[in-house]
């Protein structure tokens, strides 16, 4: 991309291949022999990692696709079903959806940067636009991409986004009934997300090549912030920024890999597990963690049209960055002012990503109101000011000189990083589920825990028994069959021991030739049968609250963990939410209200539950359940039997997550560390 | 990249919702055929006449694009059951049955035609059609896969 190349193949079938197009001259001149300035640090490998995980979320995305269904009626269920039962379609479905977080996660450091070295002057306007423009892009195929599992957090965000435009002055209505396809969002709006986020990455994809392309004729800013001027300013980008390009990508893949494989709730939404019900909003809508500095902002301005120009204007304004900052001096590393108060807008997005994650009440919206006026000083005053009135300390006269007056620094630029780390999760992962009004349930020791957790067997089918004989009676496992019951990673049955059970049960099936349905022995390929027919029945039945199905119970629910404690649980793994509460809620009865509570009619004090007045009555009882094995048959035992057997049933291939996740970290260790050592020796000579 | 390939295959439900299936046959009357489907795959069950069997079982083998005698393909003592997968060998289309010049099978997409036994005779299908992993659990009924 940087001129015609010297390239020439000496195969002949190669040559002619060349004359006719010169693509591995192309290649050889945009990827090779490509001038890169030799005092790149880390920050740019950011590129690479990008390019990796945009084509990662593509491939990924392609193939969930091939067993995704966007039905309204069916999209959850399909979900399910890929977890479940595709081959390997967890770790496929993790990684597309950990991936989407980890893609902002690097472009937020990749515009950081670009931030903080002035990527964005001139000569490096454009590209800096079609930046901004594939950040755009990205934050729409996010959005839709949430959708798609339709579950409560998928509807209500999509609900709550698409009514940002009927902020339009005479022609919102219409335009939200045109994204909608309806009066609500329903299956038509399902439909068309899907078809636009299979669409979008591709368009992606043609940005970024305009976005490289623009990069190779200004050619790559670099941290001194001076244009290389002889052949000394620069190595060529084979094998040198290749091999560090391939060190920080596999550094990275580490990162990634923990979500994956270890954590691969942690950003996401508990209430994203119950499927989207039309007719409830969940008590807090939060969106996606990359999203919550500009929800901040949104909500923070207390005019609705106000506060979507407001959001909007938050990220268009990083478009005229360019000539809002007319400082001739690029990089900060000279700017005294303005590095300080890069980094204090650094804390401003941060603060703003926290806030967007608390209700919107109180001191969060005085403090959303003043970090958002500071978020637009920062660009509207700030910088037009500091390049008329800072004094810029002296540039190194080249790159070469740079290199050679290089000296520490190097730790500043770690912490840095594990800070920003530390921060974009902050905002990332507070969930705002402050006024719950629930007691947080106690940390139980669970076996399934830890990066090598495992099922307790035993556990696992003492507590099909309580659920079978239970729960039961009320409560659906509809995305669980009785086959399930003799794969690995299960209660242990053997194949006969599933049938066994499946017969038991019976299964209404049909129509038969005369049209009828008629009912039969369970097959180990049926699904647990539910108790109810439908919703209105089981409310019917209970008194006006619909007992949910516990196929997904233990990650359908979860409490607030609050500061620092989630930041904590990212290193020890700490998932085990769901299962607590589940466990406590079983356990939380009490027979009498405390004074001054006013339970309702048909309600029943819990002290776990959110709210207190639960319409379950006390579920389980001493002695109720024979345990077979001489397991003591209290409440106790039961509440930790049956959340194990639930949790089983949550993420039936458990096991296998954590198994592989230790293969491949042993693998990319190996394989990072001997990138680093690599990469050492070939950039032996440049230093 | 295994799990990138792997994911193709047919996944757990799928093979689970292929368990063997049980068909019953008493209401097949003499020279009827039924069609079921297991795994996805249309199965032709007909109860054959005496002439049908007959035909079947006299063709000299060496006459057959694909040899094999009837006897291999029923099940000993239950020679007017012929069960066979209806799906032609040529290029996967559904044969008609009681159609053709051999009392069996023609297919409609390339001509090719199978006798009372599901054997080709004629066109371009190279094999005959072949019979399912199928038992008799009782006189009347069988069980497929």
């Amino acid at each position: 991309m940087s001129g015609p190349s010297d390239f020439q193949p000496t195969n002949p079938a190669l040559k002619w291949i060349e004359r006719r197009l010169p693509i591995m001259g192309l290649v050889h001149s945009s990827f090779v022999a490509y001038p890169t300035p030799r005092n790149l640090n880390y920050w740019w490998t950011f590129g690479a990692i990008l390019s990796m995980m945009l084509g990662l979320q593509i491939l990924t995305g392609v193939i969930l696709a091939m067993h995704y269904t966007p039905h309204a009626d069916l999209a959850f269920k399909s979900i399910e079903l890929i977890v479940r039962d595709v081959n390997y379609g967890w770790l496929l479905r993790n990684m597309h959806a950990c991936g989407a977080s980890m893609f902002f996660f690097a472009v937020y450091i990749h515009m950081f940067r670009g931030l903080y070295y002035g990527s964005y002057k001139e000569p490096r306007e454009i590209l800096w636009i079609l930046g901004v423009i594939i950040y755009l892009l990205m934050m729409a195929t996010g959005f839709m991409g949430y959708v798609l599992p339709w579950g409560q957090m998928s509807f209500w965000g999509a609900t709550v986004i698409t009514n940002l435009f009927s902020a339009v002055p005479y022609f919102g209505e219409s335009i939200v009934t045109l994204l909608w396809g309806g009066y609500a969002v329903g299956n038509p709006t399902l439909n068309r997300f899907f078809s636009l986020h299979y669409l979008l990455p591709f368009v992606i994809a043609g940005v970024v090549v305009l976005h490289i392309w623009a990069l190779h004729v200004a050619g790559q800013n670099n941290p001194a912030g001076v244009e290389p001027k002889t052949e000394k300013d620069t190595v060529p980008f084979t094998p040198y920024a290749t091999i560090k390009d391939a060190f920080g990508v596999s550094c990275f893949m580490l990162f990634f890999a923990w979500f994956i494989f270890y954590m691969p709730n942690y950003l996401g939404d508990a209430d994203n597990y119950i499927p989207a019900n039309p007719g409830v909003t969940p008590a807090h809508i939060v969106p996606e963690w990359y999203y919550l500095p500009f929800y901040a902002i949104l909500r923070s301005i207390p005019n609705k049209l106000a506060g979507v120009v407001a959001m909007f204007g938050a990220i268009i304004i990083l478009a005229f960055l360019p000539w809002l900052d007319n400082a001739r001096t690029r990089s900060s590393k000279y700017r005294p002012l303005a590095k300080q108060f890069f980094w204090i807008f650094v804390a401003v997005c941060l603060g703003l990503g926290y806030l967007g994650s608390q209700p919107p009440e109180g001191i969060y919206v005085v403090a959303g109101r003043i970090l958002t006026v500071l978020y637009f000083a920062y660009f509207l005053i700030l910088l037009p000011l500091l390049s008329r009135i800072e004094k810029p300390r002296p540039v190194p006269n080249s790159i070469a000189d740079d290199v050679l007056a290089k000296h520490g620094g190097k730790v500043a630029s770690v912490i840095v990083a594990l800070v920003v780390a530390g921060g974009l999760l902050v905002g990332g992962t507070q969930n705002a589920r402050a006024d719950d009004h629930g007691v947080a349930p106690p940390a139980n020791k669970w076996s399934f825990s830890g990066p090598l957790g495992k099922f307790d067997r035993g556990a696992l089918q003492r507590g099909l028994k309580v659920y079978k004989e239970v729960c039961s009676a009320c409560h659906g496992l509809s995305y669980v069959a009785f086959r399930n019951l003799a794969e690995a990673g299960g209660p242990g049955y053997s194949v006969a021991q599933a049938a066994a059970f499946a017969s038991d049960y019976k299964i209404k099936d049909g129509p038969d030739d005369k049209g009828e349905m008629f009912e039969r022995a369970g097959r180990p390929a049926d699904y647990f049968p539910s108790p109810f027919p439908n919703e209105n029945a089981a409310r019917a039945a209970n008194g006006g609250a619909a007992p949910p199905d516990l196929s997904l119970i233990t990650k359908a629910r979860s409490y607030k963990r609050g500061f620092p404690m989630f930041l904590i649980d990212f290193f020890t793994q700490y998932q085990e939410q769901g299962p607590d509460y589940v466990d406590a809620v079983l356990q939380g009865y009490e027979d009498k209200p405390p004074a001054g509570f006013t339970l309702p009619e048909g309600a029943y004090y819990n002290k776990y539950f959110p709210g207190h007045a639960i319409k379950m009555p006390k579920p389980l009882s001493d002695g109720q359940v024979t345990y077979d094995d001489g397991s003591p048959a209290t409440v106790a035992q039961y509440a930790k039997d049956v959340t194990t057997f639930l949790m089983w049933t949550a993420e039936p291939h458990m096991e296998a997550r954590k198994r592989l996740g230790l293969q491949v970290f042993v693998f990319l260790i190996l394989l990072t560390g001997l990138l680093y050592f690599t990469k050492k020796k070939v950039w032996a000579n440049a230093h | 990249m295994w799990p990138l390939v792997a994911q193709m295959n047919p996944d757990a439900a799928t093979i689970a919702a292929g368990a063997p299936i049980e068909v019953d046959l008493t209401p097949i009357a003499v020279g009827q055929d039924i069609k079921v489907f297991w795994r996805g795959k249309p199965i032709y069950i007909s109860h054959r006449t005496e002439k049908q069997i007959k035909e079947a079982q006299n063709v000299p083998l060496a006459s057959l694009p694909d040899p094999q005698a009837d006897s291999a393909r029923v099940k000993p003592g239950k020679d007017q059951w012929l069960v066979v997968v209806g799906i032609c060998t040529h290029l996967g289309c559904i044969p008609i049955a009681h159609e053709g010049n051999y009392d069996g099978f023609f297919c409609p997409c390339h001509g090719s035609q199978y006798d009372s036994s599901g054997r080709i005779r004629q066109g371009p299908a190279p094999a005959n059609l072949p019979v399912p992993p199928y038992t008799f659990v009782s006189d009347t009924k069988i069980q497929i896969g």
